[in-house]
Formats: C-alpha cells, structure tokens, sequence
C-alpha cells in the first residue's frame, strides 16, 4: 500500500437552476440586454477534498441530495468540476449504470465490442475473452438476440460480465449490487471481493452502515456537498450515527 | 501530444462508433446496403427525367452530371445532420461514462462517408451509359473527396456545438441545407446562372464548386483552381471554428442534455 492512486482535490461542483422561466426568444433577449437573466446556483459540491491509495475502500455515506452521485460522475469523468481537479491513475469502472453504453437493436455479441471499447478495451483483448465474457454473463443462446429482447436483469448481467472481464484500478460502486436473480448476485460480490483482495481501489456509496462497516476500511460524509468527516471507517460511523437520529 | 494520445486511445470506439452506423443504417431492410447504389440511380432517373425535360438538356452526359451531384450532395446533407444530432443522439452515454465527446460527430461523419463511397460505385455504369470512358481523371476525384469530408467534418462540429444549446437548430438546418441544395446546381447546368446577376449564389458556395471540381474529374474536363482554393479555405476556416467552439464548450454540454 501507500501507493496514492486517486486524489481528489478541493472539488466543487456547480450548477445553474433557472430561476424564472423564459418562454419566448424575445423575452430572452430583453432580459439579457438588461441583465436581467439570474440563475440560482447551487453547489452540489463544495470543496470537497480527500485521497486514496492503492487497495483502499472507502464508503461514502450521506443522505439523499447529499452530493454522493455528483461526486462519482466527476471523479468517473462524466462531469467537469467547476473548481478543483480530480487526478487518478489506472483505469476506472463504474459500475454505476450497467451498460450505458448498449444499443438496444445490437445483439448481445455485438454489445461485447461496443460497451468494451466504450470501456477502453481493445479488439483483440475482447475477442479473447470473448468466451469468458459470454460464459460470465450466463447468457447461452441469448447472446444473438438484439439487446430490446431482453430482460432487464438479463442486461445488467451482460453489462457486469462486460465491465469486470479486466481488474480495474479503481472501481466505483453504487450501493449494493442487485444484479440479477440470487445466484448471480452471489457469483459477482465472490468477484468483486476477489479484486478487493487482489489490491483494487474502490469507492462505494451506501445507505447501510452494515454494509460500509464489513466491506471499507476508509469513510467520508457528505452533507450538502460539504465534507463532514473523513477517516478510517471506526472514526467516522459514529458520527453518520448521531447524523441520522 | 496529450490529445493524439488520448484519440489514440479511443481508436476502437471510434471504429466500433463507425461499424454501428453503418450496420444499424440498412439493419432489417431486404436490400441491405444495396439502398447505397439504389437509391441514388433510382433519384438520378427522376431528376434526369424532370428537369432534363425542363431546362431542355440535350448533353448525353446530363444523367452522370446529375448523379455526382446528388451523390455529393447528399453526403454533406446525411453527414452535417448526423453531426448536428450526434451528441443529443448519445446523450445516454455521455451522462454515464467518460468518453472524448468529439467522436460522435466524427462517428456520423465517417459511418456516412463510408456508405457515401461505397454509392460512388454506381457512378461507373452510369458513365458507360453515357459513352464516358474510364480516363486517369477519375482518380483525381480524391482531391474534392478530401475537400468535401473537410468541409463537412468543420460545419458538423459547429452544428453539433449549437444542436446542444439551441436545440431549434435541427430545424433550421433542414430548411438551411434545402436553400443550398438549390445553390449548388445540382440538377440545372450551371451557365446561364453563373453569367447572371446571381452567379455569387454559386460562386460564394464552397460545395457548387466541390461538386463542380468533382464532376470536372469524371467528366475530363479542366479544373477550376480557383473553386479548390475557395473550397480548402472555407472548410479550413470552418474545422478552426468548429473545433474550437466544441473544446471551448464540451465540458458544458452534459449540462444541456
């Protein structure tokens, strides 16, 4: 360990609610020549700073609207922070939304390469682990049938097949997997605690102190995208104890 | 350096981006890819036939006048409303995971070129029907090719930048690309508007004079100089802007989709 592999430093994250609303391009233009367009901001995070080494599992706990989702999005990439940057090294899963990157008229084979590339492999890896990709995924015959025909617990079994074929450095967790039926469920927490041991950085959002207490070392809470605590799991769950009485 | 290598990177979505268009385009249709070669022969004939009657063309080479302008034409249109779509079209993706967001306008832009020169195929019976021999001019073509995938790569970057904050932009372009087709004498000779005071309709439309480059090509005839000067400048000048408006506010679009 001690190795630092993410580092999130003074992050915040703003966005503009439209106060009023406008309705036509010329009221538009009215008020923007007498400045009269306000925006309400709002900040989902605010200097939000901590860090991470190699093999640390953090939980990050807070209530809803607490700025959790926020926080994965831009460390994941997906937003920009307005202040502050994000540095990370190695590649990051989310396993957020699986499967965000599917077409749904493709065949569950073509969605292989698509979501792949979309999670940066390369042809000629995905074409060897083509088999245990498919074989994961539980899929059978299935895997030539468009996407539209499946369930939903069928694709979010396809998209975690997709997304774990290659330890990531940092994975990022949001709450509980529910992935398909109980057996499958129980086959991708072996394996997502198998890259926990084999030294993968992970970042996991709960609502369940049960949860955070078993499976992290490290915590933080966020309350109105500000950082309340952050510290080894013991310190700070006493804390998110008296938060939520 | 940091950009070459972050493209570099992506190269496989980019080629998977490509493969989806081309194979979701003519997915579940009987003819398939066909349609490419189809479509524009079976236009080619209608146009041939109604405004060949029209303006009184007696030129045998009218029909393959007609067809490279249609087939050009219509690259440009397919490929800038692609772009133009590209980024709301994949809003999906790009509100869950990272991805360099340049390579969906590029994606529609190269999915389209790719069918756009497969449809080029067509040209040659068409030129043996209408006694055009094969001649070493034809491979010239590759110069107002560059030009044309230059020039539309630069307006479907600015398009898809606008798509993204004015979304009545779709419609707008619509009605913009119909008033250009008109403007690139695509199925009228171009003489008798050029000699007239509305010649700069034509003159001052960077794809008349790509088309009118690439039809010299087919046709053996010499080229207008001054048509691919004009042409390169404009689709240079239209990349810069392009380019810079999307990096300037990319990081802004996930805000509007």
């Amino acid at each position: 360990m001690g190795k630092e592999v993410l580092k999130v430093d003074n992050v915040s994250m703003k966005f503009n609610l439209s106060s009023e609303k406008i309705d036509s391009l010329k009221e538009y233009f009215i008020k923007a020549l007498k400045h009269q367009i306000s925006y309400d901001e709002f900040w989902a995070l605010k200097n939000v700073s901590f860090s991470l080494d190699r093999g640390d599992r953090l939980g990050i706990l807070g209530l809803n609207g607490a700025g959790k989702s926020t926080l994965l999005k831009v460390i994941s990439g997906v937003f920009k922070p307005t202040e502050g940057t994000v540095s990370k090294k190695g590649r990051i899963v989310p396993l957020l939304e699986l499967g965000a990157g599917f077409d749904m008229q493709y065949t569950g084979r073509e969605n292989i390469f698509l979501y792949g590339s979309v999670l940066g492999f390369s042809k000629k890896y995905l074409e060897e682990k083509y088999d245990e990709i498919a074989e994961f995924s539980e899929l059978g015959r299935f895997i030539d049938v468009p996407l539209k025909n499946y369930s939903s617990g069928m694709k979010s079994k396809l998209g975690f097949s997709i997304a774990t074929i290659a330890e990531p450095d940092i994975l990022i967790l949001d709450e509980v997997l529910s992935v398909g039926d109980a057996k499958f469920r129980k086959k991708s927490e072996a394996k997502i605690m198998q890259m926990m041991a084999n030294g993968t950085t992970v970042l996991f959002v709960s609502h369940s102190l049960e949860q955070v207490k078993r499976i992290c070392n490290k915590a933080i809470i966020l309350e109105h995208g500000k950082l309340v605590a952050d510290g080894l799991v013991e310190e700070v769950a006493p804390v998110y104890e008296k938060m939520i009485e | 350096m940091k950009y070459i290598k972050n493209f570099w990177q992506h190269r496989y979505l980019l080629g998977e981006l490509v493969k989806k268009g081309i194979k979701l385009k003519y997915r579940r249709s009987y003819l398939g890819i066909i349609w490419s070669l189809l479509e524009p022969i079976l236009t080619t004939i209608v146009l041939t036939v109604v405004f060949g009657t029209l303006f009184g063309v007696k030129d045998a080479t009218f029909p393959l006048y007609v067809l490279c302008g249609r087939l050009l034409f219509s690259f440009f249109s397919s490929g800038t409303n692609g772009a133009l779509r590209s980024i709301r079209a994949n809003s999906g993706m790009i509100k869950k995971v990272y991805v360099p967001k340049y390579l969906y306008p590029m994606a529609s832009i190269l999915f389209n070129f790719i069918i756009f020169l497969i449809s080029l195929i067509i040209l040659i019976p068409l030129a043996l029907y209408c006694k055009v021999t094969p001649k070493i001019s034809w491979l010239y073509i590759i110069l107002p090719l560059l030009l044309l995938i230059l020039f539309t790569f630069g307006v479907g970057m600015i398009l898809a930048t606008i798509d993204v904050f004015f979304r009545d932009m779709e419609y707008l372009w619509s009605v913009v690309t119909l008033l250009i087709m008109y403007m690139s004498a695509i199925f009228y000779p171009p003489e008798k508007l050029l000699n007239s005071n509305f010649g700069f309709l034509l003159k001052y439309n960077p794809l008349f004079g790509i088309i009118q480059t690439f039809r010299s090509c087919m046709l053996g005839n010499a080229l207008n100089w001054k048509y691919i000067v004009y042409a390169a400048g404009f689709s240079f000048i239209c990349i810069l802007i392009g380019t810079f408006l999307f990096y300037k506010k990319q990081d802004k679009f996930i805000l509007y989709i």
